[in-house]
């Protein structure tokens, strides 16, 4: 049965999925459609007149400029994301998206150009103000005696309560692996919506990046809320961020590569980090 | 909402885990909005002016905007004033499923009055003014002439609007209710397939094919004498028919 399935999907798909098949040859002059989800600041979103602005929007000029491509950007909704490469749509994702085990199964990335916490917000009103899992960072990497204790004071300190998240994302992975059982998991379309419901009450806390949390903390967006426990990093969270794109085009991966290394080099990508996120989520050399 | 598995393992099995919430909020919204619409059909077709143009107003209103939108506006939109928070309505309204069994109860019946509404006007008036002949009071009327009749005219249009009831539930994965569509959606995006939207699509086959089925014999019991009576002989009125 599960074949038949797959076989009509792929049949359903066919007319789709034949375009993207071969490897363009990539170099300079080519062409390089990308995409983004436009609904994640500072990292990518669209302002108030309906332009995708934002930290990876700025690094995407700079970095096109570099490989000496021509670059177009487009949207796309970030539970597609993925898919929509492999069927041809787009070259390359730049979305604030973490290279993990899992993803790099079936595309490839980019080296890192950003790199950031994971941290819990809470309501500063709320029973969760203040909350402390006794230090501040735990790396998922490999996970020593205080980790596995901070994990499981925050296990146990949202037992029978509600985390909000982002569905696809590291953080949704991590809640599932680590925390959910008698925490609910709820998850959401856009991390925009999720906050609407933070506000709401409607969950105790949410999870997400550290450099997406900081900004809104400081407007009026984030207004009555803040960063809890520590700041997880490593193991289901990836290896920082990088660009997405399918495994044929190695070569374009390279080139990305290559442009983030000089970005880098040049102090140009921490710049614009500090300049999105107040502070430097940059990836070093 | 109960699990059907608790361990799934397969995808079928993982979607079926989301087939209590499609049927509940399906088959609650429905039966709500079915009560709710005779009531809003009756004072449409009142001869009070002033109430006919609130129930026009209501109609009008659920019906020409999109249903995601009036639950994006439930859910997010009321959620965000703090009188609303404060308020006994907030235990209800801070769930997102009674969220949803609000916006598609309200938005069924907008649709279901219309379709109950030329249903009632579809009764002959002469069979209206028989009754009257007899004496039967207005109570009584509509009990037994005229309701039935309006029901049975108005099945086949409201099959449709079961199946569309059917299909709008998937709406309700906007507002992280673990439905078939959002379990899809969440297995789509962690196994980079299309499989399970492919099988969620199955799910709502097989329940729409059911549904219609249950109208179709619903349609067959209700008009016996649209039919030949078993014995071989005509009805009554089919002979006054056939007389002509």
């Amino acid at each position: 049965m599960k074949k038949l399935t797959t076989l009509l999907a792929v049949a359903a798909l066919a007319t789709g999925v034949a375009t993207a098949a071969s490897a363009a040859d990539w170099g300079k002059g080519s062409t390089v459609r990308i995409a983004t989800e436009g609904a994640y600041a500072p990292w990518n979103y669209t302002d108030s007149s309906g332009n995708l602005v934002g930290f990876e929007v700025d690094l995407y000029q700079d970095l096109c400029r570099r490989m000496e491509v021509e670059c177009t950007l487009q949207q796309q909704a970030w539970e597609g994301i993925i898919p929509a490469l492999q069927a041809g749509k787009y070259d390359a994702i730049i979305a604030g998206m973490s290279i993990t085990e899992k993803r790099m199964e079936v595309i490839t990335f980019s080296r890192s150009y950003a790199a950031t916490p994971a941290v819990f917000v809470v309501k500063s009103d709320g029973p969760f103000a203040g909350f402390s899992a006794g230090i501040d960072s735990v790396s998922m990497a490999d996970i020593d005696d205080a980790e596995k204790a901070a994990i499981a004071k925050v296990k146990e300190a949202f037992a029978g309560k509600t985390i909000g998240v982002q569905i696809a994302t590291t953080h949704e992975n991590f809640l599932n692996e680590f925390i959910a059982g008698d925490v609910t998991v709820k998850t959401y379309d856009t991390q925009e919506n999720l906050d609407l419901d933070l506000q709401a009450g409607r969950v105790d806390a949410a999870l997400a990046a550290m450099s997406y949390w900081k900004p809104l903390l400081e407007n009026d967006g984030g207004k009555g809320l803040e960063m809890v426990g520590p700041g997880f990093t490593g193991g289901p969270f990836g290896n920082g961020v990088g660009a997405g794109i399918r495994k044929e085009d190695q070569a374009l991966a390279d080139m990305f590569s290559t442009a983030i290394g000089e970005a880098i080099a040049d102090g140009t990508l921490s710049k614009l980090a500090i300049e999105h996120f107040g502070f430097d989520a940059s990836a070093k050399e | 909402m109960t699990t059907l598995f608790d361990h799934p393992d397969n995808t079928w099995e993982l979607i079926a885990n989301g087939l209590p919430w499609t049927l509940s909020l399906a088959g609650g919204s429905l039966a709500l909005g079915f009560f709710l619409a005779i009531g809003l059909a009756l004072v449409r077709l009142s001869p009070f002016r002033p109430l006919q143009w609130v129930a026009y107003a209501y109609v009008y209103l659920f019906r020409s905007t999109p249903l995601l939108v009036q639950i994006f506006l439930i859910y997010y939109g009321l959620g965000q004033f703090e009188a609303v928070q404060k308020s006994f309505m907030w235990p209800f309204l801070r769930e997102a499923h009674w969220c949803a069994v609000l916006a598609l109860t309200l938005n069924t019946t907008a649709y279901t009055s219309e379709i109950i509404r030329g249903g009632l006007l579809a009764v002959p008036w002469g069979q209206v003014e028989a009754a009257k002949a007899c004496g039967m009071g207005m109570g009584l009327r509509f009990r037994r002439v005229v309701f039935p009749q309006a029901i049975r005219q108005a099945l086949p249009a409201y099959g449709n609007e079961i199946v569309l009831m059917v299909k709008s539930t998937s709406l309700v994965s906007t507002i992280t209710i673990l439905d078939m569509t959002l379990i899809a959606r969440k297995e789509t995006s962690a196994t980079f397939s299309i499989e399970p939207l492919f099988i969620a699509a199955v799910f709502y086959l097989v329940i729409n094919f059911l549904a219609t089925r249950a109208v179709m014999w619903l349609e067959y019991r209700m008009s016996p004498d649209l039919r030949e009576a078993r014995t071989g002989k005509t009805l009554p009125d089919q002979d006054v028919v056939r007389a002509h």
